[in-house]
């Protein structure tokens, strides 16, 4: 078993399956599979992901498109962004 | 692609595919077509609430019904749709918003709803975190059978089981126009062919004004860019949907343990801008801390947008309009998924049955040429 997201916990058997099942995206695996919807936004497994999408579609990893990033880059305190010292 | 359809259904948010699923089990050849993929555009990005709590007794019924459906709905498209019923706490901050408060339980409770007002203590038992003088609430209004749904299970179980009944869903299907004759009609026009219909069905979210342009139809429709974040998971603390109609804020605790929540910013203009702002960020940041000042230690891990369809009375435009065979499933003003059960079932018994089983009279197109409108007041976000 080989873990691609490990905020969300997905394997990469879980995309393979995704995959079988109709999923051509990096966004629809996203709302299957929550992958890359963790703290880290995806940084460690949206390349990971987006390579095993090409190779199962036999397509070029360029041809894949990214998911938006959406902001913040980092995960930000409630308290910060409400201009709070603590 | 298919060449023709009973129902052709302009996109594949939870509107599209639940009809999707409603008439192809009433023995329908429906066609669903998604310009990107399904839940791409509302339905993926909305705070996932269900509430019945409304000031207007059609919607009451509307979403009453919709709960219904909801709380079955599991069962009968054989797949996990995420559904948890913790009840919509809704704020009382002043006098004339408990007058308001008071007239609307009444109506409610005449229709079977159980819904309370709660004081202070019954805030503080509910959801232990809010901080009831830092909301400058004096009461509130809960809903225990209230909740919310995972949008992406629910349109997904939809689309799943409206594709075992027959129905075809093409993704990456761009409707360019609509074919009419004599007023009738007879097809749509996609980037990846033609398919000849009688019946066209306008759930395009946002974009059904444009969609309603094709065939010389206009649409009163707005769209306006809502805000939202959410936190990383934590321990499970609350099950309510806390909301406000004065501060518009509403937030809530996700099955994985996130806090997911909106406010609207106080300059929004209508128009399709899908720009995340630093301005949400700090004024939702703010007003959620002033809620519940726990939250303060929670990290946002991400933001982003997505667009009401609004109505000048907040409420859907359903039916048929002066074309024949163009069907209208829009305007649901931020509303669309939690109404999204019941609405598909009257669609389908109107275009199956030629008739409804709820009126829905005051929903059509037509109600703001000749009849005075009543406006829904219970909007957030």
């Amino acid at each position: 078993m080989i873990v691609i997201c490990r905020c969300e916990d997905v394997t990469e058997e879980d995309i393979i399956k995704e995959i079988k099942n109709g999923c051509t995206t990096l966004e629809e695996l996203k709302q299957r599979l929550r992958l890359g919807m963790g703290p880290c936004q995806g940084r460690t497994c949206m390349m990971l992901a987006l390579r095993i999408l090409a190779r199962e579609l036999e397509k070029k990893a360029g041809e894949i498109n990214l998911p938006k990033n959406r902001p913040p880059v980092n995960p930000v305190p409630l308290g910060l962004l409400a201009g709070e010292n603590d | 692609m298919i060449e023709k359809a009973d129902v052709a259904i302009i996109g594949g948010g939870i509107n599209g595919c639940s009809l999707a699923y409603e008439l192809s089990k009433k023995g329908k050849d429906v066609v669903v077509l998604e310009k990107n993929y399904l839940a791409s555009g509302a339905t993926g990005r909305c705070g996932a609430g269900i509430r019945q709590q409304w000031s207007t007794k059609e919607n009451a019924i509307l979403a009453i019904k919709s709960v219904k459906k909801f709380e079955c709905l599991a069962d009968e498209l054989g797949a996990d749709i995420g559904l948890r019923q913790g009840g919509y706490l809704i704020a009382i901050h002043d006098e004339e918003e408990m007058k308001q408060a008071e007239k609307n339980v009444k109506m409610q409770r005449s229709l079977g709803l159980e819904v309370e007002i709660l004081d202070e203590q019954g805030i503080k038992e509910v959801v232990p975190i809010l901080d009831v003088k830092g909301m400058d609430a004096i009461a509130a209004t809960f809903c225990p059978t209230d909740g919310h749904a995972d949008p992406f299970k629910t349109t997904y179980a939809y689309a799943n089981a409206a594709m075992k009944n027959g129905a075809k869903i093409y993704r990456f299907t761009e409707v360019k126009d609509i074919l009419t004759k004599d007023k009738k009609i007879v097809g749509v026009k996609t980037n990846r062919g033609e398919i000849k219909t009688s019946i066209v069905v306008n759930a395009a979210g946002a974009w059904s004004k444009e969609i309603a342009k094709m065939v010389g139809i206009e649409l009163p429709n707005m769209p306006y860019r809502k805000e939202i974040l959410v936190t990383e998971r934590m321990k499970h603390i609350f099950d309510a949907m806390v909301i406000s109609f004065k501060d518009g804020i509403y937030f809530s605790q996700q099955e994985e343990g996130q806090i997911l929540g909106g406010i609207p910013s106080p300059e929004e203009k209508p128009g399709y801008h899908t720009m995340p702002t630093f301005s949400f960020l700090r004024h939702m940041a703010k007003t959620l801390i002033r809620y519940a000042p726990v939250l303060k230690h929670i990290n946002v891990i991400r933001q982003w947008t997505g667009f009401y369809d609004v109505t000048p009375d907040a409420r859907p435009i359903l039916g048929e309009v002066d074309v024949e065979g163009f069907i209208q499933c829009n305007g649901f003003s931020g509303h669309g998924f939690m109404l999204a059960p019941m609405v598909a079932q009257l669609l389908a018994e109107l275009i199956v049955d030629g008739k409804t089983s709820l009126p829905i009279k005051n929903l059509l197109l037509e109600r703001f040429k000749k009849m005075k409108i009543e406006r829904e007041r219970s909007v957030v976000g």
